[in-house]
């Protein structure tokens, strides 16, 4: 529909007849861009596009105003970003959220606790703003059990509720969400801490309303106490929609047939812990399922797509799952501690899956057998059992070389290892021209190719020049700033870069953040980055989420003079408990832009500059 | 128990069983951990304890932990793994649960001391068979016979965490696995005034 660049005054463009023609040509131009604006926004309703709104929102006043009245998704991925009185004063029909809290790094206890990032502030104004909202995600946001009630409270048609990565609540929220939102489709908990005060864990599972629910999605794996399992059976019983449950580890394989029994339309399954409940206590039960009848349910189970769990896992069970093996896509067996041995024969079944997470117990061995068979994978995460700087490697260059070679399709890698070549990380670059997200993480510090003894440099390198659909990136192992030229230079299109215990000097960070002017996102600990690094990058910051920088070079002066030439970029420094407040150097820097300035709620042992 | 069979089986490995001491048992000395079982055995006896339907690797895997030296400081957030995963690893809650109920035991007339884990036994009548069957081999006489005067020929003794020596058995079981430090079986004349042992 074409519209005038200046949009709205004289209102004679637009001739498809939407306009309901009052008052015609002499309408005041106020009124005529009302008809203007309905229209409008009859079209942008079908805008959904975060990007695509922000860029029609930029056109001129009335598209903003119509924009802000028809978006239905906020998206937030820094709370600290805006405040929440500009958000809700803006959109007002907001009927999804997600919102974003604390940065990555808090994953791996870099940041305190209490730095920030609660959800109080956010969920008093939507509940003012917003009484149809029916949709929130939250990640990494610290969120209390009075939050949830307040949410419960607040929102008549809440349908969708997704926790990822969040603190600071427990079964009570549970509860509350369970009773008070009658219209709950989704229940999703995913890497959450949920910690109740000892002996205060409520049987949150029974509070879901006695009659057929429209619950779509629960899953609760993260929720370290048990639950009412009688209750749970009986939910899902009657929840004829349900199609994607993940349950915790202290269902057993006995309990999780019986579920299975009441939900075969599910989709997606997290087992728990796919051990016997008989092995737990074997003098109080006869013996356990056996593994036939295991399998039989799974055979009953047609449209299984998506399995997990295998927390406590028995391998002798693992050949239950054979009868779903070939319709799977996806498949989470990282907390299964099992060998290549235990892992071949169900492998070699999945002819289709796409994303598969597992532990590196399996060996090259088991990765082997993975590139052997699954010709379509999009996605494979390689965790360690042993996370230590000095154990065992169980993976290798030779495990990745396999993966590289048989799945040709590999779009996202994340792969734990004790050492790696530059050879391997080559050979991958070049078969897997689909790679968007590579990260590799050596866990030996500072260690060089092992097989050269150079430095990692020519294997990212590889990697930033060939994969040229790269967005995502974490380095590690001896690297010197040739590797960080390699990125400037060839990463054009990365967003996202972790480095960690990498470089030699300033200009490593200097040719990222000259070079790579797509990046928004960058965490950076203990390598030798100075002020002068830092401020190399002014002229971009303001078109990133953030940066991260810790155990680095850095100095208050240096940080002082980013935040004085930057005004609408908050530079916030971390001190740990026992540093001293006076010390010049900084050793935790956390920077983002922001519309809402200095925010209000930061702790005493985190200063603004 | 399980673990304790594999343990019995690497007593060949135990380098430090075989070193001759001349101080008085239970003198303290640095804690060299002696290799107890070579790493490539773990796959054997992974494979051993296929037929018991609960596996044990953590308990191997605790028994493997205890020939490393002290840990090296581990950095904060290195690798980049959450907690969340971390916690979950069975063989790492197991390890973390296990730390710390291995005891030397020493037997007065024995040339070298023995280590045990304490929890793998349920009580004391099981940790007395255990000692017994240990110490079998030195040829001093058992540790349950008595002799002409009605006194066990031997004492089952603990020092305790404020360091008393104890005879072993007074106290309810879960009490004596949190404060028994080490233990010694002495000669029945030197454990007069001990008691007489249940």
């Amino acid at each position: 529909m074409a519209e005038d660049e200046d949009g709205g005054r004289g209102g004679a463009g637009c001739g498809d007849g939407a306009g309901d023609g009052d008052g015609g040509a002499d309408a005041p131009p106020p009124f005529s861009d009302r008809v203007l604006e309905n229209v409008l926004e009859n079209v942008l309703q079908f805008l959904s596009s975060p990007r695509d709104r922000n860029a029609a929102s930029l056109v001129c006043r009335s598209w903003y105003r119509a924009e802000a009245q028809t978006r239905r998704e906020l998206f937030i991925g820094n709370c600290y970003a805006v405040s929440p009185r500009r958000a809700t004063e803006r959109f007002r029909r907001i009927r999804a959220v997600v919102l974003k809290g604390k940065p990555r790094f808090a994953d791996f206890n870099l940041v305190p606790n209490n730095w920030g990032a609660h959800f109080h502030p956010w969920v008093s104004a939507m509940a003012a703003a917003y009484p149809w909202l029916e949709k929130l995600c939250l990640k990494r946001i610290s969120v209390a059990d009075s939050d949830l009630f307040l949410l419960a409270h607040s929102f008549p048609n809440f349908k969708e509720l997704s926790l990822i990565c969040c603190e600071g609540f427990g079964t009570a929220g549970l509860a509350a969400i369970a009773e008070k939102c009658r219209h709950l489709r989704v229940l999703d908990l995913i890497e959450d801490y949920v910690e109740d005060e000892e002996d205060e864990t409520m049987d949150w599972i029974s509070r879901f309303p006695e009659t057929t629910t429209s619950l779509e999605s629960l899953g609760f794996d993260c929720v370290g106490s048990a639950v009412n399992f009688e209750a749970l059976e009986a939910l899902v019983a009657r929840s004829p929609a349900l199609w994607r449950l993940r349950v915790n580890h202290h269902v057993s394989v006995e309990q999780l047939r019986r579920l299975m029994a009441r939900a075969p339309q599910l989709t997606h399954l997290g087992t728990g812990s796919f051990g016997s409940a008989a092995a737990a206590a074997p003098l109080l039960q006869g013996g356990g399922s056996s593994v036939v009848d295991l399998a039989w349910t799974f055979a009953a189970s047609k449209s299984l797509v998506c399995l997990s769990g295998f927390r406590d896992v028995e391998p002798h069970y693992l050949p239950a799952i054979y009868p779903v093996c070939d319709n799977l896509t996806s498949l989470n067996f990282s907390f299964a501690e099992i060998a290549a041995e235990e892992l071949k024969p169900v492998i070699r079944r999945c002819h289709n899956l796409q994303n598969f997470l597992v532990l590196d117990t399996v060996g090259d061995e088991g990765l082997q057998a993975v590139a052997a068979t699954c010709k379509d994978l999009r996605e494979l995460k390689v965790f360690p059992l042993d996370a230590r700087e000095d154990s065992e490697g169980s993976v290798s260059d030779v495990g990745l070389i396999a993966i590289s070679e048989g799945c040709r399709k590999l779009r996202s890698i994340l792969y734990f290892c004790q050492q790696m070549t530059n050879s391997a990380v080559i050979t991958m670059s070049q078969n897997c021209q689909d790679l968007m997200v590579f990260r590799l993480c050596i866990m030996g510090l500072h260690r060089p190719d092992h097989r050269t003894g150079e430095p990692m440099d020519e294997g990212f390198g590889a990697i930033v020049r060939n994969c040229k659909k790269l967005r995502r990136l974490a380095v590690s192992g001896l690297l010197t700033d040739k590797a960080f030229a390699y990125i400037g230079e060839y990463g054009k299109l990365v967003r996202t870069l972790s480095v960690a215990f990498a470089g030699n000097s300033d200009l490593g960070l200097r040719y990222v953040l000259e070079g790579c002017n797509k990046l928004q996102k960058l965490e950076i600990r203990d390598s030798p980055f100075g002020d002068s690094a830092l401020l190399s990058g002014l002229h971009h910051y303001y078109n990133m989420r953030f940066v991260w920088m810790s155990s680095c070079k850095l100095s208050s002066r240096g940080c002082k003079e980013v935040a004085q030439m930057l005004p609408r970029l908050v530079v916030e420094v971390i001190r740990d408990r026992d540093e001293d407040h006076d010390n010049e150097a900084v050793s935790k820097l956390y920077m983002y832009r922001s519309l809402a300035g200095s925010r209000n709620d930061a702790p005493s042992f985190v200063e603004i500059l | 128990m399980e673990g304790g069979g594999s343990y019995e089986s690497g007593d060949l490995d135990n380098l430090k069983a075989t070193e001759l001491r001349l101080g008085l048992p239970g003198t303290d000395e640095p804690e060299k951990l002696p290799s107890m079982l070579p790493r490539s055995s773990k796959r054997a006896i992974l494979e051993a304890n296929e037929s018991q339907s609960k596996r044990n690797p953590s308990e191997i895997k605790s028994l493997e932990e205890d020939q490393k030296p002290a840990a090296k400081a581990q950095i904060v957030g290195w690798p980049p793994i959450r907690s969340y995963r971390k916690n979950s690893y069975q063989a790492m809650k197991m390890e973390a649960e296990t730390t710390g109920m291995y005891v030397k035991v020493s037997m007065d007339g024995a040339p070298y001391l023995r280590k045990i884990d304490l929890k793998v036994y349920e009580g004391y009548k099981e940790l007395r068979e255990a000692l017994e069957d240990m110490f079998k081999c030195f040829s001093l006489g058992e540790i349950s016979r008595m002799d002409e005067s009605n006194v066990h020929e031997y004492a089952i003794t603990y020092e305790d965490k404020d360091g008393d020596w104890m005879l072993v058995g007074d106290v309810p079981w879960e009490m004596f696995l949190s404060s028994c430090k080490r233990m010694r079986i002495m000669k029945g004349s030197e454990a007069k005034g001990l008691g007489s042992i249940p």
